[in-house]
């Protein structure tokens, strides 16, 4: 079989379990120590490597953007089995809308070179815009295949199947492509005590955007074309009613109900 | 404020040609924003614009609808986009308003890279600032409120269901169809749609753009008929969490979280859900919120403006029952 060079692109998030934040400069808060693998990549991860492990010669290159912790999040990716990191840092990058994250990457795709996969989750737990599969492959050229819920390699063809609000979509393109994986997809490894070990001898490449030839003005702050400027936490609900059911909850529950003007 | 030039809605419909709920409250959201600007439609030729339909449009204040003669299927997303691009350029509109779907967001990220425009997902509101558009949106799972500035020129906005009350305009207006017939790239050609299997109705409103919905967790193990029970009293779509739907008690489709179904009705009742983050993610940014669940230390007790520790198996169906006895 033909050698095969899949690029799994990640990200670290907060973790969604802990508090998350905007700070006073409008951007999420990223430094908290609380940073994880977004959750959704692990499903691209697992995607990516039981393809690979199908074939003879494959390659799983993750690649991330992000500050200096956002290397956690190719080193899980190594761990899981990937065979090569590439980690983008570089200040400039900070206030990034998606359309500027998406030309970073853009340009680190092109900077593995010969891909024939590029496979993102379906979206980062941190924005959830979904925007940027599509806005990659449009700046990379390729293909997209979005939202798989099932994912089949056959050969140099790539095939999908997406579950959307309406309908079920079959999407089917020549490699190379860009696909994005669902939750639904597969049920990602954990890390084993042989794959930790393997990834503590496996290099890191860190570029920055000079290395990628990005023009900074182009992306981070000076780039983007969407500016945040006011955020808030969401006051807490006020007037809250809790009881324990003595028998009438359900006729308490209709009658809150109707004078909420709700039915 | 108003803005100078024409407001661009695509105009989302079911195969034989209806308009999917939210887009006559995207419509509404136009009509505020354009003034005297006017509300221009985009319609994918792929279902017939019927005069009733057309109708519609007119009360709501559509000027004109340009109808996409594409020589693709536009259901695919690099398709949709060059259509909406050229749609754009000939209603010479500064904003492309859309409901929020996969699909629209999809197509979204592709017109706002081709035409420099700034996006926006998901808003639950959206103004004209200065001559600039902000949008407001939920953020982190609903817990934190943000308001966003497109500084580009273009923008490109996706609408949440519900964030707006659809309304008719003042006075109707005569809605004008227009042909664009839509050449696109080969390069937009290279996904090959297989299959495309619409689901069926299924009797109630819609999950994603319902205003009341009843969703069911695990403490229903498995028996939704009191769910489905209170949605039919309430007239509600009915939603679940992603443990129900992985045990296959409910189709996948049902599933309310961050990757699921993402709601923000009027009212919200969850029934045996305990409020994982996943689906606070997706159903937090809710109006009112109302939890039954058996087990007082489920975390959507800490979100939900009426909640009652009980079985669900006699609130729901007592609550349905007093419900259409004061209905009559």
């Amino acid at each position: 079989m033909p050698r095969v060079r899949i690029v799994v692109c990640v990200k670290h998030v907060p973790d969604i379990q802990s508090e998350r934040a905007l700070g006073p400069d409008r951007r999420v808060v990223r430094d908290g120590g609380d940073g994880t693998l977004n959750e959704l990549d692990e499903n691209a991860l697992e995607a990516a490597l039981s393809i690979a492990e199908a074939r003879d010669d494959a390659e799983v290159v993750v690649l991330t953007v992000g500050p200096d912790d956002a290397v956690d999040a190719v080193r899980k990716g190594l761990q899981m089995g990937a065979d090569e990191a590439v980690h983008v840092v570089d200040d400039a990058i900070a206030g990034s809308d998606v359309i500027g994250t998406a030309r970073v990457l853009a340009a680190a795709v092109q900077h593995v070179g010969d891909v024939d996969l590029v496979v993102t989750g379906m979206a980062g737990l941190d924005g959830l815009t979904s925007l940027l599969p599509t806005a990659l492959a449009q700046l990379l050229d390729l293909p997209a295949l979005p939202l798989a819920a099932e994912l089949t390699v056959d050969g140099g063809t790539v095939r999908v199947r997406r579950n959307l609000d309406h309908a079920t979509e079959v999407l089917e393109a020549s490699l190379p492509a860009l696909v994005s994986v669902t939750d639904q997809a597969n049920e990602p490894r954990y890390p084993n005590f042989k794959g930790i070990m393997a990834a503590r001898k496996k290099q890191v490449t860190t570029l920055t955007l000079a290395d990628l030839g990005v023009d900074a003005s182009t992306v981070g702050a000076a780039g983007a074309r969407t500016e945040v400027v006011d955020a808030a936490a969401r006051p807490p609900r006020e007037n809250r009613v809790l009881l324990t059911d003595e028998g009438d909850a359900g006729l308490r529950l209709a009658a809150y109900l109707v004078e909420q003007k709700l039915v | 404020m108003t803005t100078t030039a024409p407001v661009l809605v695509l105009l989302d419909h079911t195969p034989d040609g209806a308009l999917r709920g939210p887009v006559r409250e995207v419509v509404t959201l136009a009509r505020e924003l354009a003034g005297n600007a006017g509300v221009l439609g985009v319609w994918a030729a792929d279902a017939e614009l019927g005069a009733d339909v057309l109708a519609d449009l007119g009360a709501l204040g559509v000027t004109r609808v340009h109808r996409l003669v594409a020589d693709a299927d536009t259901h695919l997303s690099a398709v949709l986009a060059e259509a909406l691009e050229q749609a754009l350029a000939a209603a010479g509109a500064g904003l492309l308003l859309t409901v929020s779907s996969f699909e629209n967001k999809e197509a979204a990220a592709r017109v706002a890279l081709a035409t420099g425009a700034g996006v926006v997902t998901d808003a639950d509101g959206l103004e004209v600032v200065d001559g600039r558009y902000v949008a407001s949106k939920t953020v982190f799972a609903g817990t934190w409120n943000t308001r966003c500035a497109v500084t580009a020129p273009v923008a490109v906005v996706t609408v949440k269901a519900n964030a707006v009350q659809a309304s008719p305009a003042a006075a109707p207006v005569a809605t004008e169809v227009v042909d664009l017939a839509v050449t696109v790239s080969a390069v937009a050609r290279r996904v090959t749609l297989v299959e495309r299997v619409e689901r069926p109705a299924s009797g109630r409103p819609d999950l994603g753009s319902a205003h009341v919905v009843v969703a069911g967790g695990r403490g229903t193990e498995g028996d939704f008929s009191p769910v489905e029970d209170l949605a039919d009293a309430l007239g509600a779509a009915v939603g679940a969490t992603r443990v129900a739907t992985d045990e296959g008690w409910i189709g996948h489709d049902a599933q309310i979280g961050q990757t699921g179904v993402t709601i923000s009705p009027r009212l919200y009742v969850g029934a045996g859900v305990s409020g994982a983050v996943h689906h606070r993610g997706g159903m937090q940014a809710s109006g009112t919120i109302v939890a039954v669940n058996s087990d007082p230390d489920a975390p959507i007790f800490e979100i939900a403006d009426f909640g009652v520790v009980g079985d669900l198996f006699t609130v729901l169906p007592q609550a349905a029952a007093e419900l259409r006895r004061l209905k009559g």
